[in-house]
């Protein structure tokens, strides 16, 4: 667990390289945590059956990531090598139980509805991922930024997930009905596999969208090669 | 070229057996005809309505994923033709069209395009679009019309043109219209595991009775069946194996308890066994290989058939078992493979 790496072959191309980028925007955009990193897959496919569910986890995420990031980013120098992991662990859970407690405070139903998947954000791997990636090495500032970028980029991914289930499978979004009475729900999309065919829809359209992204960049860099006076060019296709 | 006699040289396999796909590929399709002709005679224009739409969407949809991946068009080998075909003879007559061409889709993009196309789809296409339709549409997909309804010819089944994402209307009104004698629309298996009616077995035979739109006649998918298996173009050992094995899981629960469980013969020309043992289960790509493998294949799948008739929530269960049974066979076809000649006994087990 180093500075944010590509991760292994799942999409085509490798993330671009986090160096010198503002740490918020890397975390909700470049390195998103689920379009790009495929981190935290147990709750981005067990609770995005609806918008709401999917809010709320991404906002309990990224308080428990910032407070984390933040409190872990203080205590780096003080903490010893061989315990650190301890730390960390303690440091999240205490922001789990925060968050627990808050949830619980502000809307019963909604800590029904997510359920065991509260006290388990203390195991979502993005959360220890940046403790040891990012705020065991930066600056109480930049750590926090961090922590709300890809905290808020999980939560991005989390409503783009719910949102294409909760309108197919109940035709509603936020709980507002959209189609009348009538519609027919795709109940597919409320069960689990459901959670993986839009997650497969959201990747395949990220993948996309970053790979005619880097086309273009290719033929720009192309362009300005051409205008190398003549004697210069090189043949760079065979 | 023209003159002289030129040598040809050329790697084995020297002998070629005069089949090529295309021509298998539309031989299955002749060999569903007399299927969908049966099934418009029995359910009327909204089946042939729905044939049509699953054809259309079914090639439609493969000749656009190969122009947009810019590969050379591939709906000429035929193929793609038999998955439309099947999933509208495996959906219930009057299925709302727009869900027809939602299955079609999937059945035809993520199952066998994403695979890489024909030779490549590790589940049979056409029942990996049943299975997305019936998990997404519990409630349509088992919304089944009774057979030889009145004006079948000149009236289409309401629910067919539902407006698409809505619900289509409920069929009860239309069906007590419509009917010609006390059914209700209900299939034989829906009445044999809710109502305890066992549908006598000559019916479920000639197959006048309400179903899918191709499910139905037991004898016309036999022959249909026997046309393949004596042009070759089918193993016979799969269907003859799943049937033996539905059969004699179905004897074993009717000596167990003859009062709960109907005989073997209710077992084997209800629901859509016939059909599926016979053009489904033999998708010669997601079939194993090797003889004793295709026993194994076939007998599994109507073990499990009939273990979900009975004993799961599902009226029917031949759809899963085939998946299931798809998704064995590599493993199946590894496990049977032929000692090879010579080899060390150790290695050839592997």
């Amino acid at each position: 667990m180093s500075d944010p790496q590509p991760i292994p072959s799942c999409c085509g191309t490798a993330p671009p390289a986090p160096g010198g980028s503002n740490p918020f925007v890397n975390g909700l955009w470049k390195q998103n945590p689920v379009f790009v990193q495929v981190l935290g897959m147990c709750p981005t496919l067990a609770i995005t059956n609806s918008v709401r569910n999917a809010l709320a986890m991404g906002l309990a995420t990224t308080f428990v990531l910032a407070s984390s990031n933040t409190l872990i980013s203080m205590v780096r120098k003080l903490v010893p090598k061989q315990v650190r992991i301890a730390t960390y662990i303690a440091i999240i859970a205490t922001s789990v139980t925060v968050v627990d407690y808050l949830v619980k405070a502000a809307s019963i139903s909604v800590y029904k509805a997510l359920g065991p998947f509260i006290p388990l954000i203390v195991a979502n791997c993005i959360i220890l991922e940046r403790a040891e990636g990012f705020a065991s090495k930066k600056p109480v500032f930049a750590s926090l930024l961090d922590g709300l970028g890809m905290g808020l980029g999980f939560a991005f991914a989390l409503t783009c997930l719910g949102s294409v289930r909760e309108i197919l499978g109940a035709g509603t979004f936020l709980g507002v009905p959209l189609f009348g009475s009538h519609f027919e729900p795709w109940v597919l999309f409320l069960l689990p596999p459901g959670g993986f065919i839009s997650l497969a829809l959201w990747l395949v359209t990220f993948t996309t969208f970053r790979q005619i992204k880097a086309r273009r960049a290719a033929r720009a860099a192309a362009a300005a090669a051409e205008t190398v006076p003549a004697g210069q060019l090189v043949e760079v296709r065979s | 070229m023209s003159t002289a006699a030129v040598i040809e040289l050329r790697t084995a396999p020297h002998l070629h057996s005069g089949l090529s796909v295309e021509e298998i590929m539309r031989n299955v399709v002749y060999a569903l005809l007399p299927l969908c002709a049966y099934s418009v005679w029995l359910f009327g224009l909204s089946a042939l309505l729905s044939m049509v739409t699953a054809v259309a969407a079914c090639v439609l949809t493969e000749h656009l994923i190969c122009v947009a991946s810019k590969r050379p068009t591939t709906i000429g080998d035929w193929s793609v033709v038999i998955t439309g075909l099947l999933l509208a003879l495996t959906l219930p007559p009057g299925f709302p069209l727009w869900m027809v061409v939602l299955g079609s889709f999937i059945a035809v993009g993520p199952a066998k395009m994403l695979f890489g196309g024909l030779g490549f789809n590790a589940f049979n296409p056409a029942l990996v679009g049943r299975a997305f339709l019936q998990a997404a549409f519990p409630v349509a997909i088992t919304s089944y019309t009774p057979a030889l309804a009145l004006h079948r010819f000149t009236s289409f089944i309401p629910s067919t043109f539902a407006i698409p994402l809505l619900k289509a209307e409920p069929l009860t009104a239309w069906i007590a219209q419509v009917r010609v004698d006390a059914f209700s629309g209900a299939t034989p298996l829906v009445m044999q595991k809710f109502d305890h009616v066992t549908t006598d077995t000559w019916t479920l035979f000639l197959g006048t009775r309400a179903g899918s739109a191709g499910e139905t006649s037991a004898l016309l998918i036999a022959l249909c069946g026997a046309y393949l298996v004596l042009r070759r173009m089918m193993d016979w050992r799969i269907p003859v194996a799943m049937l033996l094995g539905a059969a004699l899981t179905g004897m074993a629960y009717h000596l167990a308890s003859p009062a709960l469980y109907p005989g073997p013969g209710f077992v084997l020309f209800s629901g859509g066994l016939m059909l599926g043992a016979t053009f489904m289960a033999t998708d010669p790509v997601a079939s194993p290989t090797t003889p004793l493998g295709l026993w194994i294949y076939g007998l599994l799948m109507g073990l499990i058939t009939v273990v979900i008739r009975f004993q799961g929530g599902l009226a029917e269960g031949v759809m899963y078992a085939i998946l299931l049974g798809n998704a064995l066979s590599p493993l199946i076809d590894r496990l049977t493979q032929p000692r090879i000649y010579g080899a060390q006994a150790k290695e050839a087990a592997r």
